[in-house]
């Protein structure tokens, strides 16, 4: 199997949050912290785009590099975990991340910072899997179930992929030949579909 | 008189032994591998029967790691909604 990842289109990203909503909902996430979110280019004008960013599981994860007490691991799937027994709440990996993925919690009168949590990929951490502490520390353990990230699977408009980086990338090749490019991937034409006989004038009279 | 003479023989003992252990150096902290990863061992997905849990479609068995990427290729593929139309 090649690595796992995470691949938005965002021509098809409506900026909907389902798949914060199902993250937040699956992991049970504490207030204040977003595994992940969705972010808008143009917001507002004619052909804005969103994508819906979390953490990317990179090969050479920036994260992993910068960690003092080296509490990150890569998976074999590829997957980028930490252990939250050795985090220490730094802080190092948020400025290391491109992506703004580590995430800190913070409570008491004086915010204090957390341990770091960020997007598993809905595989846990380094608990016995789908058992209560690794729930409570990590989330659920959808791959060891044999399901896909939450937030990929509930994605409406399947603008988020997720899973093997091959089989991904082969859906998407895919649809970007089949859906074709610039005003044939959004407006009118892909909303209510094309004109049946586009020689046809419409009667007078009548909308367009 | 001998027995009183072993007596103290045997606490000198007992008091140079418990000495010299506290002598011995022993590792107080984790120890350190600059750069490798310090926490705990990580089990694998396809190591869980996935009867234990629910609402799933995936089967595979505790173990077969090739089954577990098969039913998981094939999850992976229901995200292909070219295909699921066809």
């Amino acid at each position: 199997m090649a690595r796992m990842k995470f691949l938005c289109d965002a021509e098809r990203c409506i900026e909907c949050n389902g798949c914060v909503t199902a993250c937040k909902q699956e992991n049970e996430v504490p207030w204040g912290v977003n595994r992940r979110r969705v972010v808008t280019l143009n917001d507002g004008v004619p052909g804005e785009k969103s994508i819906s960013v979390a953490c990317m599981h990179c090969s050479d994860a920036p994260c992993m590099a910068v960690c003092p007490v080296d509490c990150f691991y890569h998976t074999e799937e590829g997957l980028v975990l930490h252990d939250k027994d050795l985090c220490i709440g730094c802080g190092y990996c948020f400025y290391a991340c491109p992506f703004g993925a580590p995430q800190f919690p913070q409570a008491g009168a004086f915010g204090m910072r957390g341990k770091m949590d960020k997007c598993t990929f809905c595989a846990g951490g380094p608990e016995k899997d789908n058992s209560k502490e690794e729930f409570a520390k990590y989330g659920s353990n959808r791959l060891a179930q044999g399901k896909l990230p939450a937030c990929a699977e509930m994605c409406s408009t399947k603008a988020l992929l997720g899973g093997d980086g091959d089989v991904i990338a082969d859906i998407f090749r895919n649809r970007a030949l089949k859906r074709g490019k610039g005003s044939e991937v959004w407006g009118w034409g892909t909303a209510y579909g094309k004109p049946d006989h586009p020689q046809q004038q419409a009667p007078k009279g009548a909308k367009s | 008189m001998i027995s009183a003479c072993r007596f103290v023989i045997g606490i000198a003992a007992l008091v140079v032994t418990a000495g010299l252990a506290g002598c011995g150096e022993q590792e107080q902290v984790v120890v350190y591998h600059q750069g490798k990863y310090q926490g705990k061992p990580d089990t694998k997905p396809w190591e869980n029967d996935p009867a234990v849990s629910v609402y799933t479609t995936s089967k595979w068995k505790a173990g077969d790691k090739s089954g577990w990427e098969t039913a998981l290729k094939s999850r992976t593929e229901n995200q292909n909604e070219y295909t699921r139309a066809e």
